[in-house]
């Protein structure tokens, strides 16, 4: 006879072990963020001009980052959105892990365009003399609405696991106690939090839609060639949700791995995932063939400028990489059922978040570099002190993540444990319903040699 | 008890007078007017001809908004990093292949767009059109965000990389009508929108509405062939607006829609 895992126990434990790796790897980490720190300080004291930007390639690296961590942070909140929406049961163990990707990425995402200002003294700005006809405040306004409901929506199924957590760790109660607000778990209050979570996922899905849709209209509002295309808005979202996807699936291995939850992720969640991310490549390849094609067609020559420096220009190398990153691999290991394993899901998600950073650097750059008046000697080199503060976005996102797993539990014990008591049952209840209804009654003779014949 | 329609009226109504009071000052201290000086009878709108014909390509209107707009000057290594600030610069064009060449030198300055798509995107309205049709920026409120830059279709704006520096002999020679930017704002050409503060307060204490002449841009009064012309648009008798009633009158990039007030004149 099976015995029922002791969930909470089993996601706490690891919370309060202290390996010496884990130390090591945030070793590690902040000391990547104290040289980006140092570049930053030379970037402020020396201003701008240590980055390798110029005239007329104004935005390089940050911006990038900017878009692609805007991106990934659609993993969490919209794909957990939809899979509570859609009642998909696998979803249980890996919604927590989401959601808080999309919360902490949206720091550094938001961080990255502050590296970018030449004034970061004056960011306040824009709240003091806000103009709202520049995308940029539509993008300040959705991400700071994102995120407000992002971490709403993050902490509400927090709040039954934080009251097992003050129960739990005795050291730690006096900062549980307060954020669980007092959950003693009745019915009552099950009732509530269901209700608020479910309006939250409502609400919460076209908030995270135009996010990346503003995104893309700080560029495609402008008439800067290969900018100014209509179909910026779908296709940055549908790019983001496939880097986000990606992300989840290597944040979950990772976790997998260092947590031993072999036991609540398993290949079956890979193997969902990969399905839906081999659904994203594909639409990616087509909104990428859209945008390629109509500007082949249109022929206008600045366009054109652009989209030969993308394909066989300077930028060619990246291009064709991205082409295979974000596509040729993926559909590979994502599409033969045989690879679509655990380890070829995460591969495939390694390869999709390098071609989808190439994508977004292959947005911002190129057009920049084939303005439209005829210009001589566009180029762009990073300078050490973009890389260097590329890599402590990165590191700072890994290290925030890292916190966040040993103070909240990354999976939602109360959400599995519901799943493991009342699931099967309730997906049986539902399951029933979808079938045809029983016969009450014997059906018209015609009518039914006609269903059988056509159905 | 308010009632919450009320009370949501309410706030709609204070937040339309907020905007509102923040723009108006905005908009007093752009048309910089003289509470005191005559009124002129309508608003200029002040605009460029550069006639390509006469354009000998000598670039004393490069160095003259150099000096009269305390440009930093440009060393090799801004040269190499493609970094150079020049409001007023020369852009070459060639035309055909080779072995028929021809390269053509165009004087470019902000083109002063009437449609501009570099000041919506201004998240803080650092750059706007004033009334009289001038793209100013606001220095001090510029948060360096590039944004206006990379919108303008004739690469017009210039950043500081870094801090603006003179050689020591030059440094005395800044001229006091222009503020010398801060690192990390953007700038571009005002058509010298100093020397019209300038002339609008001689006229004013000469008890005079602004005539004719009395504002013309750096670049224009260095030009020795005399190939540019400057002045009102709105006023049918101005010389520009003359100038500008050519049939080799074109203006750059037309297609877009900007409206350039800088028209050029050619053969070709
Ligand atoms: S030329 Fe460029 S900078 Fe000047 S007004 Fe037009 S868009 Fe703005
Ligand atoms: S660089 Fe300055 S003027 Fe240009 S859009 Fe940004 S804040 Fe406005």
């Amino acid at each position: 006879m099976e015995q029922p895992r002791d969930i909470a126990s089993d996601i706490v434990t690891p919370m309060i072990r202290w390996p010496r790796g884990y130390g090591v790897f945030v070793g590690c980490l902040l000391a990547v963020i104290a040289f980006a720190a140092y570049a930053w300080t030379q970037q402020l004291r020396f201003g701008l001009g240590v980055t390798g930007l110029t005239r007329p390639v104004f935005w390089g690296l940050y911006i990038t980052n900017f878009v692609f961590f805007i991106g990934i942070s659609h993993a969490g909140t919209l794909i957990s959105a939809i899979l509570r929406l859609c009642r998909a049961e696998w979803r249980r163990p890996i919604t927590r892990m989401a959601e808080a990707i999309t919360v902490l990425v949206l720091f550094i995402g938001a961080g990255n365009v502050i590296m970018d200002l030449g004034r970061p003294d004056r960011a306040l700005n824009v709240i003091l003399h806000p103009n709202f006809r520049s995308p940029l405040l539509w993008d300040i306004t959705s991400i700071t609405t994102y995120l407000t409901a992002s971490m709403l929506y993050l902490y509400l199924p927090l709040i039954p696991d934080l009251a097992i957590l003050r129960d739990r760790l005795p050291r730690r109660r006096w900062f549980y106690r307060p954020l669980a607000l007092g959950w003693t778990g009745t019915p009552q209050q099950h009732r509530r939090l269901e209700r608020a979570i479910a309006i939250m996922a409502v609400v919460v899905i076209p908030i995270a839609i135009s996010v990346h849709t503003v995104v893309s209209w700080v560029f495609a509002m402008t008439i800067q060639p290969m900018w100014h295309s209509t179909i910026f808005g779908p296709y940055f979202v549908a790019g983001a949700i496939f880097s986000g996807i990606a992300a989840l699936i290597v944040a979950m291995a990772i976790l997998r791995k260092v947590y031993h939850l072999e036991a609540y992720l398993k290949p079956i969640h890979f193997n969902n995932l990969g399905i839906l991310l081999l659904v994203m490549a594909c639409l990616w390849l087509y909104f990428t063939f859209a945008e390629y094609l109509t500007t082949f067609y249109g022929h206008q020559p600045e366009e054109m400028a652009v989209f030969w420096t993308k394909i066989t220009g300077p930028f060619a190398p990246y291009f064709w990489a991205m082409a295979v990153c974000c596509f040729v691999i993926p559909v590979i290991l994502l599409g033969i059922p045989r690879l679509r394993t655990i380890s070829g899901t995460v591969a495939a998600s390694g390869f999709i978040l390098i071609g989808m950073w190439l994508e977004r650097f292959l947005i911002v750059v190129p057009s920049l570099i084939n303005p439209r008046l005829p210009f001589p000697g566009g180029v762009y080199h990073p300078s050490w002190v973009e890389l260097a503060i590329t890599a402590g976005a990165f590191a700072t996102f890994l290290l925030f993540y890292c916190l966040f797993i040993k103070v909240f539990p990354i999976i939602s014990i109360w959400e599995v444990q519901e799943g493991q008591e009342r699931g099967v049952d309730e997906t049986v209840e539902r399951l029933k319903t979808y079938l045809p209804t029983a016969v009450s009654q014997p059906p018209q003779p015609a009518t039914s040699r006609f269903q059988t014949k056509w159905s | 008890m308010v009632s919450r329609r009320a009370l949501l009226q309410r706030a709609v109504v204070a937040a339309g007078a907020l905007v509102f009071l923040r723009r108006a000052p905005t908009a007093q201290a752009a048309s910089g007017q003289e509470a005191d000086a005559p009124r002129p009878t309508h608003t200029p709108r002040w605009g460029m001809v550069i006639d390509l014909d006469k354009c000998t390509s000598c670039q004393a209107c490069v160095v003259a908004c150099w000096a009269e707009n305390n440009q930093p000057l440009p060393g090799p290594e801004a040269h190499r990093a493609g970094r150079v600030i020049e409001w007023m610069k020369l852009l070459s064009v060639h035309e055909g292949s080779y072995p028929r060449v021809r390269q053509r030198l165009l004087p470019i300055p902000c083109q002063q767009c009437d449609q501009p798509p570099c000041t919506t995107v201004c998240p803080v309205f650092a750059t706007y059109k004033n009334p009289e049709g001038l793209v100013a920026q606001i220095y001090p409120r510029c948060i360096g965000c590039r944004y206006c830059v990379n919108a303008c279709p004739y690469t017009c704006k210039f950043f500081n990389w870094s801090e603006a520096r003179w050689p020591a002999s030059m440094a005395q020679e800044l001229n006091p009508d222009v503020s010398v930017r801060p690192k990390g704002v953007t700038e571009k050409c005002t058509f010298c929108h100093h020397r019209l503060q300038r002339a609008k307060e001689q006229a004013a204490s000469e008890g005079r509405v602004l005539q004719a002449g009395d504002y013309v841009p750096a670049c224009m009064q260095a030009c020795p062939a005399q190939a540019i012309v400057f002045g009102d648009l709105n006023d049918p008798a101005s010389d520009v607006s003359k100038a500008q009633d050519n049939p080799r009158r074109f203006r750059l990039q037309e297609e877009l829609g900007t409206e350039p007030k800088v028209t050029y004149l050619s053969e070709a």
